[in-house]
């Protein structure tokens, strides 16, 4: 069984939030607040890494509250874009490549929506192939 | 009939039954039993006397076309339509007018029909239909027919694969059902003759690229909406690589005539603006293009003392003379017209604009216009057989590649001893000062020219080009130094009969030397403005990346600096 996220979401350099996609269940509201506080985890991360931020790196986070058992994963691109995955951890034997596969396709993503140059760094992304890529990912295995 | 191909089993004509049939008719008219054998057979296509309609016969433009050609009846009403292989290398199928049946746009639908059809295409043997002789071709031709078989035959020399051929068989009969004129993702001939105008506009080789930051700005004209802009980028930029090549520009832009005129946006870009569909399309009005040739500046090669903003200037004008005479040629149909007059409309708009355009980009530091200016003067440079570049060719700012500098090393002295024995091209009437022609021309005049020629608004681009030039001068090769020392030093008198090579090389238009050179420099000339294409679109790949980075960079810097200004307060206090 793959990992299936419940959330997918993707922060600026300036950590606003670029984009937002969750599958709808209830408390959505507790997944935007795990994600907001799992932004300062990867922030220290980055600072702890110094520097050398070649190609992909990968943040695994392990935050794992006692009531709700859900995964957040973290990966920043060396122009400090980060995305921040929330998998619902009871329904898998989480596989790291998949994570990280998936984080890959998302920075696909990313980079094909930087080469439209009408597309600043910085704006909500509202691009429809992105959606598109990123519901498929989201349904794929659910 | 209908009972062997399956019709009356299955209760229905399904495309593969519509084949089947289709074949045995004709081999019953070719005197075959009706047998499924027969259908193994090499037949001719079937002849329906009966539903011949009134239009003529167009065989005139699949002449045109190179690779698979395909001539398509439009048939609307027709029961059926049947296309022609000339270069019979693939299976032809019978297209079936699935049209009246159903009669959606061209759309994923047709995709699935394609598997079925293409593997009962398959199963028939070969239908290789050399030519038109043994049986006529219906067509209703639609209004638009002239330019519209153009592009069917266009289009259909653009799929190398059955599928894709069965595909844009499939395709065409769906939109020739669904009454082609109205499609509103399928260019039509002026439309795409004007979108190809327009790129030359922004970039005069068609076969580079136009960056992104040049294609926004372009688009941005049109004053749509930038959500808009970014949907219709998305839909174009298929490759996703920041830049648009011909096809995915003729697309964008298509989509943007299309948005302007009310149409919603798509999800997916239709099929007929995929790159793949437009490619060969595209390459028709390569050659169509020589009916432009004449008074729209072409192709850079025979650029030359025309300048760049000359050609836009004229490519802008030539846009509504084009379309009005297009318009002439054909019946009125009330898309073609709302579509032209779209167009009209359009291109008034771009007109005055790709007028600012071409005053504003040589003033813009970008690598696009500046490319543009190289690539037409590195090739200038390489028509003018032996001349000193006056302003060494940008080319090797550009790639630094040895293969092009030596090349034009080697055509440069080859065609200066060639040329040596005094071949006096006259002097084109365009460049006035050098028409003396005279062995004491002076050498500063011959590195002027070129640029003097251009209008004012090149200025910046000659300038450009020479700061580019001296700094090329470091990483130049020898040879190449040479050359340009031999320029610099052509001042003096013992270059003299070099000078008079030169200048009266340099005299000539260039167009005219193209005639007379020996097919041998032609060859290497055209050596060199390939690998100056290859070069040139290298760079502006490069420099879109570029681009990019420098724009994140630039927001970091910016996040930076908003930084430092927080900060800053605190510590004054």
């Amino acid at each position: 069984k793959a990992a299936c996220p419940s959330q997918c979401d993707l922060f600026s350099s300036q950590n606003y939030p670029l984009y937002i996609r969750s599958v709808p269940t209830e408390n959505e509201l507790k997944f935007h607040y795990t994600v907001h506080t799992s932004l300062d985890v990867v922030d220290e991360k980055i600072s702890a890494m110094g520097k050398a931020l070649v190609d992909q790196r990968e943040l695994y986070l392990g935050l794992l509250y006692p009531t709700e058992d859900y995964k957040v994963y973290g990966y920043v691109t060396n122009s400090k874009v980060k995305f921040v995955m929330v998998v619902d951890s009871s329904n898998t034997a989480l596989r790291d490549n998949e994570i990280r596969s998936m984080f890959r396709k998302l920075h696909n993503s990313y980079t094909d929506i930087m080469c439209n140059p009408f597309y600043n760094p910085g704006d909500r992304i509202h691009s429809r192939a992105f959606d598109t890529m990123v519901n498929s990912m989201m349904m794929q295995v659910c | 009939i209908t009972e062997v191909c399956g019709a009356k089993r299955v209760g229905y004509f399904g495309p593969a039954q519509f084949y089947i049939a289709l074949k045995l008719i004709a081999a019953a008219q070719s005197g075959f039993p009706v047998r499924i054998e027969s259908i193994k057979n090499e037949l001719p296509l079937p002849r329906f006397m009966a539903l011949k309609n009134d239009t003529e016969v167009r065989y005139g433009t699949p002449a045109e076309f190179h690779g698979v050609k395909f001539q398509v009846p439009h048939a609307t009403l027709e029961k059926n339509s049947y296309k022609r292989t000339d270069e019979g290398d693939k299976q032809e199928p019978k297209s079936p007018p699935m049209s009246p049946i159903c009669s959606p746009p061209a759309s994923p639908s047709t995709y699935q029909r394609i598997p079925l059809s293409y593997g009962y295409g398959k199963a028939r043997s070969g239908l290789e239909q050399q030519h038109a002789a043994p049986y006529e071709v219906r067509h209703s031709t639609h209004q638009q027919d002239g330019p519209s078989s153009g592009n069917y035959g266009a289009k259909s020399a653009l799929t190398c694969s059955t599928p894709n051929r069965s595909l844009s068989v499939e395709r065409e009969q769906q939109d020739s059902s669904t009454q082609y004129s109205d499609d509103p993702w399928r260019i039509t001939e002026e439309q795409r003759d004007y979108y190809i105008n327009q790129f030359r506009s922004l970039q005069p080789d068609l076969s580079a690229f136009i960056s992104g930051s040049v294609a926004k700005n372009f688009f941005t004209k049109s004053k749509l909406p930038i959500p808009e802009l970014s949907h219709i980028w998305e839909l174009s930029d298929v490759d996703c690589d920041g830049a648009l090549t011909l096809p995915e520009f003729c697309a964008a832009f298509h989509l943007v005539v299309a948005r302007k005129n009310g149409y919603q946006l798509p999800e997916t870009l239709p099929e007929t603006l995929l790159p793949e569909y437009l490619q060969a399309a595209c390459l028709k009005p390569m050659r169509d293009c020589a009916l432009f040739d004449s008074y729209s500046e072409p192709l850079p090669g025979s650029q030359q003392p025309r300048d760049l903003s000359r050609t836009e200037k004229s490519s802008a004008g030539e846009v509504p003379d084009n379309s009005a005479l297009l318009q002439d040629g054909k019946k009125d149909d009330k898309q073609a017209l709302k579509v032209s007059t779209t167009l009209k409309t359009v291109p008034k708009e771009f007109q005055h604009l790709t007028l600012k355009t071409a005053a504003q980009e040589p003033n813009a530091l970008r690598a696009r216009p500046r490319s543009r200016s190289y690539s037409s003067t590195s090739i200038e440079d390489a028509m003018k057989k032996g001349e000193e570049p006056p302003t060494p060719p940008p080319r090797p700012q550009k790639s630094h590649s040895r293969a092009s500098s030596l090349d034009l090393n080697k055509i440069f002295q080859q065609n200066t001893q060639a040329m040596r024995s005094g071949w006096l091209p006259p002097p084109p009437p365009a460049l006035p000062p050098r028409p003396s022609v005279s062995q004491t021309e002076q050498p500063s005049e011959v590195e002027l020219h070129p640029q003097m020629n251009r209008p004012p608004s090149q200025a910046e681009e000659n300038s450009s080009a020479k700061k580019e030039v001296v700094l090329a001068q470091p990483p130049s090769k020898p040879a190449r130094r040479k050359l340009r020392t031999e320029a610099q030093g052509l001042e003096t008198p013992e270059l003299s009969p070099t000078i008079n090579v030169t200048s009266s090389l340099t005299a000539v238009k260039p167009h005219l030397p193209v005639q007379k050179q020996s097919s041998k420099q032609k060859r290497a000339i055209q050596t060199a403005i390939r690998k100056n294409k290859e070069a040139n679109a290298v760079l502006a790949r490069l420099n879109s990346e570029l681009q990019q980075q420098l724009k994140e960079v630039h927001k970091e810097r910016i996040a930076l600096e908003t930084q430092l200004e927080q900060l800053r307060p605190v510590t004054v206090l």
